[in-house]
Formats: structure tokens, sequence, C-alpha cells
């Protein structure tokens, strides 16, 4: 028999396993329709020109040139073109706008790692809603979202994007040392932080408060321990808590050290863990510049989780029997 | 569940049930050094200490491997933490864990070596624009050589790198030394240092949100063990 391969990253998904995703989407799909989100589909491909407003940092990983010699990009998450779809069709529309989708998305994966280069995402945007109401929604979308796919021992850790850097303006490291230090916290390397933490000449009590902020995670409590020092960000998110429902706020597990890789966010950021599996299953936040770069400014926020993650964090608790 | 409260330490007292954290330990230069410190902790080692076929010791929550797989089992959440070296984690960058603590055991340099006498690899660079390199860390010694902005050819080998440059394989090598005997028993010097590497404590990122208490406790016992200073 012939091999005739696919490449790496790709997957070919069988009958038995496709029904098993369908009750997941179909479930995903209902929570956010009843939330009040409506179903969008963009193109798999745009302008690399037209995504490249985002800014975000990240080049597309797979780009073509059409029979015009236009060059054209498979969109690497949906955040982006729902940007630009508000921008272009929903010009003048009175916000807030819901939209919410299912649809693949195209990255690049380093070898050997059981990395996807095509995978489902399913997600929710709230555009013209800011901070703390939008987040408070997207967060209990999120929650009913999980819920209703059967998850049950999952939690969501909340964190703020703009609270590492605001601490390092403060103890005036800027520049090159300044992205060494994100670059630090964005890895997860708290032994090279110190490190170049200690290189640098500023004051103890500075250092040690990044460093505290980096690794701190715990309730809300942790908030009101730090609300003199990190002052802003603890009162943003325990704004955001006094709007949360008992049930979506013991959810939560603060995380001031929380760091994701997307380059867009401005405010809060949340990821989703299960015991079940050994990476998030997605996450979020606020991204209240995205939308100005393509000509419409509004402050917006929005979640993106994987199926394929989610179906395999299901399966392990189904798994185990618990 | 295993959310982060309240759990004192690390470590389960001994007959309870399920240890609160799964933790890799490799099978090599650092290995009894990393069974005295989870002794220090509390933890009974003996069982994984006298037999060295079994990998998997459940009652203790240890797991054994090969140390250059210690980063992908925590990566991928099959261990919880781990301790591995920074040699390793160096090498394996793009790996996603994270790196708690420096444990200061296991000191070794990354050095670029060559054959005693004139410098082979330096004659190389005039005569040929370019260096070939041994190593058992290819993306380290590339790394290197980009950065310091020479030509090399990286030749990746998996047994005794010494043995490339005596050969005639290569002009140098890139390879960690912990006292430099290997070494100096073949006939090559140190060129240059790459970096110092000792032993550290890397977490997986769930579990260092959801076993944040138990993690965190570890961490903390652990660098008060490294302050003190563990004997066996």
């Amino acid at each position: 028999m012939a091999i005739l391969p696919i490449p790496s990253g790709t997957r070919d998904i069988l009958p038995d396993e496709m029904r098993e995703l369908s009750a997941i989407v179909g479930a995903l799909k209902d929570v956010f329709a009843d939330a009040g989100y409506g179903e969008i589909a963009t193109p798999a491909l745009e302008y690399e020109e037209v995504l490249a407003r985002a800014d975000i940092g990240a080049r597309p990983a797979y780009r073509v040139v059409d029979d015009h010699g236009a060059v054209l990009v498979l969109r690497s998450d949906m955040t982006v073109p729902i940007a630009r779809v508000v921008a272009t069709r929903y010009a003048t529309a009175e916000p807030p706008l819901r939209f919410g989708y299912v649809a693949p998305v195209y990255r690049t994966v380093r070898p050997h790692r059981g990395m996807s280069r095509e995978f489902l995402q399913a997600g929710i945007e709230l555009v013209g809603s800011p901070s703390p109401e939008g987040t408070a929604e997207a967060l209990t979308v999120l929650c009913r979202a999980l819920e209703a796919t059967g998850l049950r021992e999952f939690r969501i850790g909340l964190g703020d994007a703009a609270l590492f850097p605001r601490l390092l303006s403060d103890a005036g490291v800027e520049g090159e040392p300044r992205r060494r230090v994100l670059r630090e916290l964005q890895t997860g390397d708290f032994v090279g932080m110190e490190r170049e933490l200690g290189e640098l000449h500023i004051a103890d009590a500075h250092a040690e408060l990044l460093l505290r902020v980096a690794r701190l995670r715990g309730g809300p409590e942790v908030l009101e321990e730090m609300a003199d020092q990190i002052g802003d960000a603890a009162h943003g998110l325990l704004r955001l808590y006094e709007r949360l429902e008992a049930e979506v706020a013991s959810r939560l597990v603060i995380d001031l050290g929380l760091a994701r890789d997307l380059g867009y966010y401005t405010g809060a950021v949340f990821e989703v863990y299960d015991p079940g599996l050994g990476t998030p299953l997605g996450g979020g936040g606020r991204y209240d510049d995205l939308l100005g770069r393509f000509g419409r400014s509004l402050p917006a926020v929005g979640f993106a989780l994987r199926i394929d993650d989610l179906h395999q964090a299901l399966t392990a608790r189904n798994g185990t029997g618990s | 569940m295993s959310e982060a409260k309240g759990q004192p330490g690390a470590v389960p007292p001994r007959g309870a049930k399920k240890p609160a954290l799964t933790i890799a330990v490799p099978r090599g230069a650092l290995f009894s050094e990393t069974l005295d410190r989870l002794d220090w902790l509390g933890i009974d080692t003996s069982e994984v200490r006298s037999n060295d076929r079994k990998l998997l010791f459940g009652d203790v929550g240890i797991v054994t491997m090969r140390p250059s797989d210690v980063p992908t089992y925590v990566e991928q959440g099959a261990a919880d933490v781990g301790f591995t070296g920074k040699d390793v984690l160096t090498e394996q960058s793009e790996r996603d864990v994270y790196e708690l603590l420096d444990l200061r055991y296991g000191p070794c340099t990354m050095v670029l070596a060559t054959v005693a006498g004139p410098d082979p690899a330096a004659e190389a660079l005039r005569r040929l624009g370019v260096i070939r390199v041994a190593t058992k860390y290819p993306k380290t010694a590339a790394a290197y050589f980009e950065r310091t902005g020479r030509q090399a050819e990286i030749v990746e080998v998996k047994g005794s790198v010494e043995l490339a440059p005596l050969t005639g394989l290569v002009e140098a090598i890139v390879d960690l030394t912990a006292t430099g005997t290997t070494l100096r028993e073949n006939g090559l010097v140190v060129r240059e240092e790459l970096f110092r590497s000792t032993a550290r404590l890397i977490a997986n990122p769930v579990a260092y949100k959801l076993k944040a208490a138990a993690i965190d406790a570890l961490v903390d016992r652990l660098r008060a063990g490294r302050e003190v200073g563990v004997a066996r």
C-alpha cells in the first residue's frame, strides 16, 4: 500500500472522533448563541498587508502569492479578522457588538512536539464594552461554555497584561533591559529574571516587588494584600470580581505573572487550565487598542478555546473514571 | 481537586494515598544529589536508590528518566515538576516550562575545547573561514557561534565528543565539563567558556497554576535547603 503523507501537524478526523468533536462544538455554539453572540465566518486566506495592520509582532506562518502577485496569508487567529470585519462592515453600528465563531486557524510548529499547524478554535469577541463589565461578561460566557462541554475541574488564571510593563516603568527599566526582563516573564524563567534584575541598578524594593508579582498566584485576597503596591491593576481586578457571579468567581485563580504570547492584550488576560491536560486549553483578554488600528477605535475583549485540547481534557477525565 | 489551597508542604505524610506532586528525576550526573535533596524534603527515596531498572515510583511521586527527557515530560504535564541541568534547558530553550529555582548543585561549564598546542580552531577560521565543531549540544553551539559572529559547521555526535578532534573529524568541540579531567586525559584544552550550568527546578505551566501552593512550598523549602547546604 502506498504511503500518501499529509503535512506534519495536520490530521484527518474520522467519524468516531468527529462525532465527539461535533458534540463539543454544538454545546459551545449553543452557549454563544444564548448569550447573544452572532456566529460569524471569515475567509481563511486574507491579504497580508491588511492583517499586518494589527501589528502583533508574530508574522503569519503560511503565505502564498496569488495569480495577480498579491501576498495572501492563512489567518493565525480569528480576533484580527473580526477586528477587520468590525471596522469595515460595522463602521457605524451602535456598540456593543457580539460575535462568536468556530473556525480553523493556522500556526507554525516546532518539529517533533506534537504541535498542530491547523486547529479548530471556538471563541467570542465582545466589541465596544469596556472594562470591567465587558470582561465580566466574557468570563461568564467562558465559564458557561466550558461547563456546557462537561468539563468539571477547570480553572481560569486571571492577570493583567498592563501590570508588569507598568511596574518596570515605575522602576525605571527601559530599552533593552526591559525587553530582556519581559522575555524572562514570558518564558517563565524566574532564575533568569532574578539575574537580570540583579544586574540592573534599581532599588531592592522595586526588584523584590517585580519578582513577587511575577510569581503571585492565589484567590482575590492576594489582590487586597497587594493593593498598596500595585494600585490600579489590583483595583481593576477587584472591581471585575465584584461583578462576577459566585460560581464564575470561584473558578478564577489570580495569576499576576500571567503573560500571553499574543501582542495585542492591554488589560485583563486569562487562560484556561484543566488537571487533565498539561497545556492551557485556551485563553483571551482585553485588547482595547487593536480595533483602532483597523479604523474604528473601540475597547474589546474575547477568548478562544482549542477544540482538540478540550476534547483531550474531557477524554482524560472520563478515562480516569472520576 | 488539586486546588491551590492550604497544603502546608509539597510532601504528604508517609502512608498518604497520593503524593501532591509528580517529580521528574534525571538518572545521570545529577541523580544522587537530587535524591539527597528529596530525602531532605522527607521523601523516601530508598526504593529509587536500590532499584535502577524500575522507572516509576508512584508511592513517592517520583519518575526517573534520561536527563535530557526531563523537560519533555514536564512540558507535557506527565510530571508536575522536574530537576534538570541548565545545559539541558539551554539546548531545549523552546520548551514551555517554568524555571523556578537555581539549585546550585551539579556545577559544570559549557566549553569550547581543542587539542593542546597552537589553536587549530583559530587556524581553521583564518585559513578556511569556517570551523568544524563536534557536540552533543547542536543548538547551543550553533547559537554561540552565531552570537560571536563566526562561521561554524556543527557535527552532532552522540557518544564521546572528545574523540572527534583527535581523529581529525573536527577542529573543536563544544561540551560540558565539570572537572576538566576527561578533556585533559585526551590532550584537549579549554579555549572559551560559553556559560556555567547548575541544577534547576522546573515546573509544568498548568501544574504551576493548579498546584500553586504545593509548588511554592517545594520552592521555598529547596531555597532554604540551598542556603544551609544539604549534606548526606
